[in-house]
């Protein structure tokens, strides 16, 4: 749905903040985009829409190449493209209906259908009781359901997210994020999101992208790269002392989280399992976990042969 | 001079003042506006970005605010005399008047279009929007309160330039305090013209700070 190639951008003042980005986004997928400030995750997605002009490379949405179109061109396509932003950026002197109106107006679409739409899209938002207020009148949860709103308007396929909740408490957060998973499926919205939180990744997101130095570090599905060795989603999900200590053993489990592996390695393989240390965690509802041992006995090497069986990453340091 | 005489006078100078003020303000705004939303559009990195005919621009209003209005109004005489057919008169006196008032309400339409969110006009930029689009339904709406408050500003500034272009000859409140107050030492006079001076721009401030606030739904 969204295919970036050989993207670079320097800006005028030299500074390299992309450097040859490959990226693809997947109809229907929400892929979130990681990285420490600076690695140019803002660029890159500004780049999407073109509100920055790449320096080279070539961006395709929804099988049109931007970058090769002309003004008014561009104009249509980004009609298409919804975005959301940090502070809302929502026109204050309108209402929260003329915000959601706002792309209508822009796309030529006659006032009594624009009427219409608002309505149905405050009513998606769970908004359509404040659909006469001013945004100084709302909260921050509020004010983003309006840019959501906003943003879907004039149906695009895309949507574009640049730290949309990093300005909300935890419990908004999640009821945003709860909104754009449902947006996601319901209407199958491809979705492009910037975030520096790995909550948002872990609840919501199908792919993850880690950036750094304008670059793309590692980008796969969650679930294929949790069973890569030496991930590094991996590492940031599940923050262990890096590198792991000699002898030991770091097992990743998707899955099969709840079933007593550890307990059944011992009674089979008379070993004994010194745990040093671990965390579980819910990726889109689904447990995970990755625990680092240490196995000690004669069966120590039929032990990680048994593991590696079930399907777990066995990771021998 | 007695009261009976001096009513209709008053009211006349007065009236005078008000039309004065009303045209000028009236021109000022339909040239100095677009004026303002050019200074802004025409950064670089604004919406139309020519920096080359910003600078340019850029110093013809900054010359125009540095010359102290008598000068202006001196120096403009034979362009009044070209547009109006005349130099006196309170109509005459509405060409010096906008030509002061235009740079000047130029700058604060600037100032109060930078005040407005850069966040906003990039997403109706994301949104597909025209240039002239993002000037009509986000620039001017979003900075309509600043907007007032410069015109009123404006407004009074040119009540004070209609002052001084009355006593060259534009009539007006000025003029009448000149004639009789300063020309014929009547004190009593003076005093009234500059009392009703400042009722009106009282008036006009407490205006415009009413409808700004109004505006402004921040
Ligand atoms: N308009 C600009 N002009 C010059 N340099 C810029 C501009 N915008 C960003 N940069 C630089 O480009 C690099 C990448 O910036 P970018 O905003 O894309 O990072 P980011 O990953 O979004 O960071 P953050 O997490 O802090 O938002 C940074 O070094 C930044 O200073
Ligand atoms: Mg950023």
């Amino acid at each position: 749905m969204i295919e970036l190639r050989q993207l670079r951008k320097v800006y005028a003042n030299g500074v390299v903040a992309l450097d040859g980005v490959d990226l693809s986004v997947r109809e229907g997928e929400i892929l979130g985009v990681l990285g420490r400030s600076g690695a140019g995750k803002s660029t890159l997605l500004r780049c999407v829409n073109l509100l920055e002009r790449p320096t080279s490379g070539t961006v395709t949405v929804d099988g049109r190449e931007l970058s090769a179109l002309g003004r008014g061109e561009l104009r249509a396509a980004r009609q298409r493209i919804g975005m959301i932003h940090q502070h809302f950026a929502l026109l204050s002197s309108r209402t929260v209906a003329g915000n959601a109106a706002f792309p209508l107006e822009i796309a030529g679409v006659p006032r009594d259908q624009r009427a219409a739409r608002v309505r149905e899209l405050l009513e998606l938002v769970g908004l359509a009781d404040k659909a006469a207020a001013v945004p100084a009148q709302l909260s921050g949860g509020q004010k983003q359901r309006v840019g959501i709103a906003r943003a879907l308007a004039a149906g695009p396929s895309v949507l574009l997210s640049d730290e949309a909740t990093s300005a909300l408490d935890p419990a908004t957060t999640q009821s945003i994020l709860a909104l754009l998973r449902r947006l996601n499926t319901e209407l199958g919205l491809t979705i492009l999101l910037i975030t520096h939180e790995m909550q948002v990744v872990k609840s919501i997101c199908d792919s993850v992208a880690i950036m750094s130095d304008g670059r793309i570090e590692e980008a796969g599905r969650i679930t294929d790269l949790i069973a890569t060795p030496g991930a590094a989603l991996t590492r940031e999900i599940f923050p262990l002392p890096e590198p792991a200590p000699p002898g030991t053993v770091t097992v990743t489990f998707a899955g099969q989280a709840d079933e007593p592996v550890m307990s059944s390695l011992v009674r089979k393989f008379d070993v004994d399992v010194n745990v040093l240390g671990g965390s579980l965690e819910e990726l889109r509802g689904a447990p995970v976990g990755r625990l680092r041992v240490r196995i000690e006995g004669k069966g120590a090497a039929d032990a990680l042969g048994y593991l590696t069986g079930l399907g777990l990453l066995v990771e021998v340091a | 001079m007695n009261f009976e005489e001096l009513l209709p006078i008053l009211a006349q100078s007065t009236g005078e003042t008000l039309q004065m003020v009303a045209m000028a303000t009236l021109l000022t705004a339909v040239f100095g506006l677009p004026l303002g939303v050019l200074l802004v559009t025409a950064d670089r990195g604004g919406l139309t970005p020519a920096p080359a005919f910003k600078a340019v621009l850029g110093a013809v209003v900054n010359i125009g605010r540095s010359l102290p209005f008598i000068v202006l109004m001196v120096a403009v005489i034979p362009f009044t005399r070209l547009v109006t057919g005349t130099t006196i008169g309170t109509v005459a006196a509405v060409v010096p008047l906008t030509l002061g008032a235009v740079p000047f309400f130029a700058r604060l339409v600037e100032t109060a279009l930078r005040g407005v969110d850069r966040e906003v006009v990039e997403a109706a930029q994301a949104m597909g929007a025209r240039r002239l689009a993002i000037v009509g339904k986000v620039l001017l709406p979003e900075s309509l309160p600043g907007l007032v408050a410069g015109l009123t500003v404006t407004i009074v500034a040119l009540i004070g330039y209609s002052a001084m272009a009355g006593a060259i000859g534009g009539g007006g409140l000025g003029d009448l305090a000149v004639r009789y107050g300063y020309q014929r030492f009547d004190t009593g006079v003076m005093i009234i013209t500059v009392v009703l001076l400042i009722v009106i721009v009282q008036f006009v401030q407490s205006l415009g700070d009413l409808v700004a606030r109004r505006l402004d739904k921040k």
